[in-house]
């Protein structure tokens, strides 16, 4: 029966192991600029983590495997180095294990967070409600419009509650249910949340962030690759939380200029 | 009158036998040998040290309701200065003045179980002066809240507002479980079969709500 | 001397039927019902987690008779998007408070702390039958909510503000369904804290003579150091739903900001804090899953101790580690939040305790590593379970070297990479030690063997198939499959769904291969083989006592206690134990000496 068990455990390990060693299921392509840096701290995550995975369930096999059966007169045998040397190996092994993750994890963090966007970055302005993500653009004057929330409205079509008459900034204000942004050039990405929490999850980019209801946030990120891509968000917000979602185009410069002349005639 | 004492009455108070029982098992260091000459026979009772772990929880508590005040002022625009009750004031006094009155009556009766005053007098007068200080404060607190609600003061007014409240109210529960302490300690004494252990948990519970409250009152007077 | 009648807490033997079995003081009729309260409760979020895993395995799957539970959730058998969440937070709800704190701490703690402490019972019984009559009202209060008319909240177990605070206008079940829920768990706050409290005395003050600290067994110790932590985490989780109950009643903003919008019209708070109940909510949230796998830990080192017929490679150790755990628990809660807004600093300053805790976990299955190496181990559906319970807590402790650090949970958080770790490592692990604590203490408790052949089936069914359900989930992960989904619209989900097909079907078989044991638990009850005293050879105080163990433990003579708790193959000795309670010497003594 022990040796069932020490066969099992190291057939799962084993067969645990393989779709992640094949690739079967394997991370979305990196689209992003900062990108390459988290698939290095995921991939050497991922050897220390798989060898540990891999090591203790066999050991753990083998251990059930070798002394399940002792010979009736057998006196216990004590592990070389005893509890002593285990506890100093957790310390040294699994001690510099983690801090050299945390330490180079840091960087890949660093890289994404603490960095202010460039001077020339676009902004661009997302708003998160119940169920889905409208973008604004600030238009040819550069500035958004404030956001007057008494004045959202969808039945109006006025998502964000700029009043177009009154506010000169909003008046060349660019609203569009999907997001498209240039290649190759810096984003400046500004969050508000319209009612309660979402998020902004846009894998393929490297980018994670939640809307804040009460505090916006912003972040920026550079994508490299055109095509077309998934915004989902990852924040329980209600019943529609499943579908909400919105595209993200990333489009060559000329495109993208023709399609932005594009939606502000569409406003 | 009251309990039957095991031992001849010491002079120290707060050393004086518990009546009955009370105690846990035994608190022990032994040898690996197993050498029980060492062993302490009997262990705190535990009354004594389950009111210290009741009053570690309290005091999580309202940690956590202050840690929640902080980061909710930090940084908020809509809070508004409040004024508080001048009453408030008054009540601390109450309060303040009840621990003392509960440590006179918590050493007549103790001195009183431990047979030192035999009769001499009423034993429990001043813990009916302690359980009435208690009401007093409690309705103290009442008459704060009704002051303030009778100005349009509400919950939902502001946020400081809704603090004072929690805080104020959450206050005033534990004390309301204190003064069922002392009721309770009242009745154990005339059924006679009140512990020692009781009676010291009662009043270190009360004294911890003394403090507790002088320190809202700071908390309140200095943030909101 | 003290006079041993004199002793402690005394509540004679009841007689009545009400007194006996429903509102008992007794700790043991006490363990026994928040075991059954567990029981009630697993049950009831298997059943949930069945429905939810068909919705997702086979999209728009009519489940027969699935109106009967809710009219609007279940139109024509089909779960509506709102109705999967909805079965979703009570799964998570039920599973993490109702079982995962309940059986292992609660149930199996009353039950065997008084009896490995060599005590009659525990200091305040009245607060112990109180804790359980309140978590019970809380269980009630929380099934209550499915039959209100917008069913039970929808808002995750989490609760996140302000989709919880601002009430009905933001989905089914949000207005009455949360208040009913916090009202659940400020019940349930109150319950584990009249626990906890007497847990603690219970070992500080009520050991037995010759009792020290370091000679209580392993899972004493573990249930001690989980009450500590339930004392102060639960004592935080209480004013964050009593403020979150505000919010709802009384319009207060606590939690809910300034100009939010929803249909179309504005909400009358202002200010309030989003994060402010996630720290709060988090404060409280990681320690409960310490809370829910320290007693599987203590429990599975004193069930492998037994039948590895040694005691560990150190019994300090192997405390001393958990009780890091306990510590470091409270100064990790942030990783839960590396992306939710909070300082990025502060992200990272949580980062680096996250990753420090893996080395008290990784000493403590070390420490079980080394103990297997050399011993005498026997197999049994206890040590089965407890083994599995090993290979469970290191497949899912390992994952979180993944979430431990903020630059990698930017790709996993929110997916079902973090579903597959926090079920591996804290709710099957969990659950296996409650399993290998269910067959090692059983005839203790019952009087009755349980049937061996059917523990080792459901244990080798159980294990190969928590495994198939739970791997996948980091697959899925991996590839960003988002979590809390009702259905997977998006693009690039749509080639994952075979997955959840597999783990759908995973599911159901593992589920029903539960009913095995819920017979073996029955027919045992009733037609088990008698237990002897000490069936297992076992050395702590709960095997010198008679079984089932009279109303005051130890009957006539209180036990005393000459040894550490484990000497077994002590060389020299007469048999290959010495139990604590035997006067016999001991010679070459503890190990680690």
């Amino acid at each position: 029966m022990a040796k069932i068990l020490a066969v099992t455990i190291i057939v799962i390990a084993i067969a645990s192991a393989v779709p992640i060693v094949m690739h079967i299921w394997p991370l979305p392509q990196d689209i992003s600029l900062h990108g390459h840096l988290i698939d290095e701290q995921y991939t050497d995550t991922m050897w220390e983590a798989g060898i540990s995975f891999l090591a203790s369930q066999i050991l753990l096999a083998i251990f059930i495997w070798k002394y399940s059966k002792p010979a009736p007169n057998a006196g216990i045998k004590r592990f070389p180095g005893g509890a002593a040397a285990l506890v100093i190996a957790a310390f040294v092994l699994v001690g510099t294990e983690v801090l050299a993750l945390g330490v180079f994890g840091a960087k890949a963090w660093g890289q994404a967070y603490f960095t202010p966007p460039s001077a020339d970055a676009l902004p661009v302005q997302v708003q998160a409600g119940q169920f889905a993500f409208y973008f604004r653009y600030p238009g040819p004057d550069g500035n958004f419009g404030p956001i007057h929330p008494n004045l959202i409205s969808e039945a109006n079509a006025n998502f964000y509650g700029l009043d177009t008459t009154n506010d000169q900034d909003s008046k060349d204000d660019i609203v569009t249910a999907e997001m498209a942004i240039p290649v190759n050039r810096e984003i400046h990405l500004l969050m508000h949340s319209k009612d309660l929490g979402h998020s902004f999850y846009v894998p393929e980019l490297r980018v994670h962030q939640d809307f804040v209801p009460g505090l916006d946030l912003s972040i920026h990120f550079t994508a490299t690759k055109i095509g077309k891509y998934e915004i989902v968000c990852t924040q329980l917000c209600g019943l529609g939380h499943y579908n909400m979602k919105a595209y993200l185009e990333v489009k060559s410069q000329a495109d993208y200029d023709a399609w932005l002349k594009q939606q502000a005639a569409l406003q | 009158m009251a309990t039957v004492v095991h031992e001849p009455p010491k002079m120290d108070v707060d050393r004086l036998p518990s009546q009955g029982s009370g105690n846990g098992g035994w608190r022990n260091l032994v040898p690996a040998s197993g050498d029980l000459r060492k062993v302490k026979d009997s262990s705190p009772p535990p009354a004594s040290t389950g009111i210290w772990v009741a009053l570690a929880s309290i005091t999580m508590t309202f940690a956590a309701f202050t840690s929640a005040l902080v980061v909710r002022q930090g940084g908020a625009r809509d809070w508004q200065h409040m004024a508080l009750p001048p009453i408030l004031y008054f009540n601390t006094l109450v309060i303040i003045a009840s621990s003392f009155t509960l440590e006179i009556s918590r050493r007549r009766i103790a001195a009183f179980m431990g047979g030192l005053q035999e009769r001499a007098e009423n034993p429990l007068r001043w813990l009916y002066i302690t359980l009435s200080l208690g009401l007093l404060f409690v309705a103290g607190q009442i008459f704060a809240w009704h002051e303030l609600v009778s100005q349009g003061l509400r919950f939902a007014t502001n946020i400081s507002y809704s603090f004072f409240y929690v805080l104020t109210i959450a206050h005033a529960l534990h004390v309301s479980g204190g003064i069922g302490g002392l009721v309770r300690v009242i009745a154990k004494f005339n059924q006679r079969v009140l512990k020692r252990s009781t009676l010291d948990a009662t009043s270190r519970y009360w004294h911890f709500m003394g403090a507790l409250w002088v320190y809202l009152l700071v908390l309140l007077w200095l943030k909101l | 001397m003290h006079d041993m009648s004199a002793h402690a807490v005394h509540h004679g033997a009841p007689t009545s039927f009400i007194r006996k079995h429903i509102f008992s003081l007794d700790h043991k009729v006490i363990g026994k019902q928040y075991y059954a309260l567990a029981l009630v409760a697993v049950i009831v979020g298997m059943v949930l987690s069945w429905l939810m895993r068909l919705h997702l395995g086979f999209a728009n799957f009519a489940i027969p008779g699935l109106h009967l539970l809710s009219k609007n959730g279940a139109p024509g058998d089909i779960m509506t998007p709102e109705y999967y969440l909805q079965l979703m937070t009570m799964h998570g709800t039920i599973m993490v408070f109702f079982v995962l704190t309940t059986a292992p701490f609660a149930a199996f703690g009353n039950f065997f702390l008084p009896i490995q402490t060599g005590a009659e019972d525990m200091p305040f019984p009245h607060f112990n039958m109180m804790s359980f009559w309140v978590t019970f009202t809380g269980f009630v209060i929380l099934m209550a909510s499915f039959f209100v008319s917008d069913g039970p909240t929808l808002g995750g177990w989490t609760q996140y503000a302000p989709l919880s605070a601002v009430g009905a206008v933001s989905g089914p079940g949000q207005g009455t369904g949360v208040v009913l829920w916090a009202f659940s768990i400020a019940f349930f706050c109150v319950g584990q804290l009249f626990g906890s409290l007497n847990f603690i005395t219970t070992t500080l003050d009520m050991r037995c003579k010759g009792m020290s600290l370091m000679r209580l067994p392993l899972s004493a110790w573990a249930w001690f150091i989980t009450s500590i932590m339930g004392l102060t985490a639960f004592a935080v989780l209480m004013p964050a739903v009593i403020l979150l109950i505000l919010d709802h009643i009384a319009g207060t903003s606590f939690f809910v900001a300034s100009n939010l919008v929803i249909n179309d019209s504005l909400l009358p708070h202002s200010g309030g804090s989003t994060l402010l109940w996630q720290h709060l909510f988090w404060f409280f949230g990681h320690p409960e899953v310490y809370i829910a796998i320290i007693p599987g830990m203590g429990i599975v080192s004193h069930i492998l101790i037994t039948n590895m017929r040694r005691p560990m490679l150190s019994h300090r150790v192997l405390i001393y580690s958990m009780g890091a755990l306990a510590v470091l628990s409270y100064m990790v809660y942030g990783h839960h939040m590396f992306v939710s807004g909070m300082n990025p600093i502060s992200s990272l300053a949580f980062s680096f305790p996250t990753l420090i805790i893996t080395i008290p976990s990784t000493i403590v299955v070390l420490i079980w590593l080394g103990s297997l190496y050399g011993s005498k181990l026997r197999i049994n559906s206890a040590s089965l379970f407890a083994l599995g319970f090993i290979s469970m807590f290191i497949s899912g402790g390992i994952s979180g070297f993944f979430l431990a650090q903020p630059s990698i949970d930017i790709l996993l958080h929110a997916t079902y990479f973090v579903v597959g770790h926090f079920h591996l490592v804290m709710a099957v692990a969990a659950i296996f030690g409650i399993f290998g604590g269910t067959y090692f203490w059983f005839p203790k408790m019952t009087g009755r063997m349980m049937n061996e052949s059917l523990g080792q089936l459901h244990f080798w069914l159980t294990f190969v198939g928590a495994y198939c359900i739970f791997m996948p989930f980091h697959y899925l992960g991996i590839a960003g499959n988002v979590r809390r989904y009702q259905a997977f619209v998006d693009d690039y989900l749509i080639p994952l769904i075979p997955v959840h097909k597999f783990i759908t079907v995973a599911a159901l078989a593992t589920g029903a291969v539960q009913l095995i044991f819920i017979y073996n638990l029955i027919y045992s009850r009733f037609w088990g083989a008698p237990a002897p005293d000490n069936p297992w050879q076992g050395t702590s105080l709960e095997w010198s006592t008679a079984t089932p163990p009279p109303h005051n433990n130890f009957g006539d003579k209180m036990p005393v206690v000459y040894h550490d708790p484990y000497q077994y193959s002590v060389e020299g000795a007469s048999s290959d134990f010495i139990m604590q309670t035997s006067p016999e010497p001991v010679h070459s003594a503890d190990e680690e000496k």
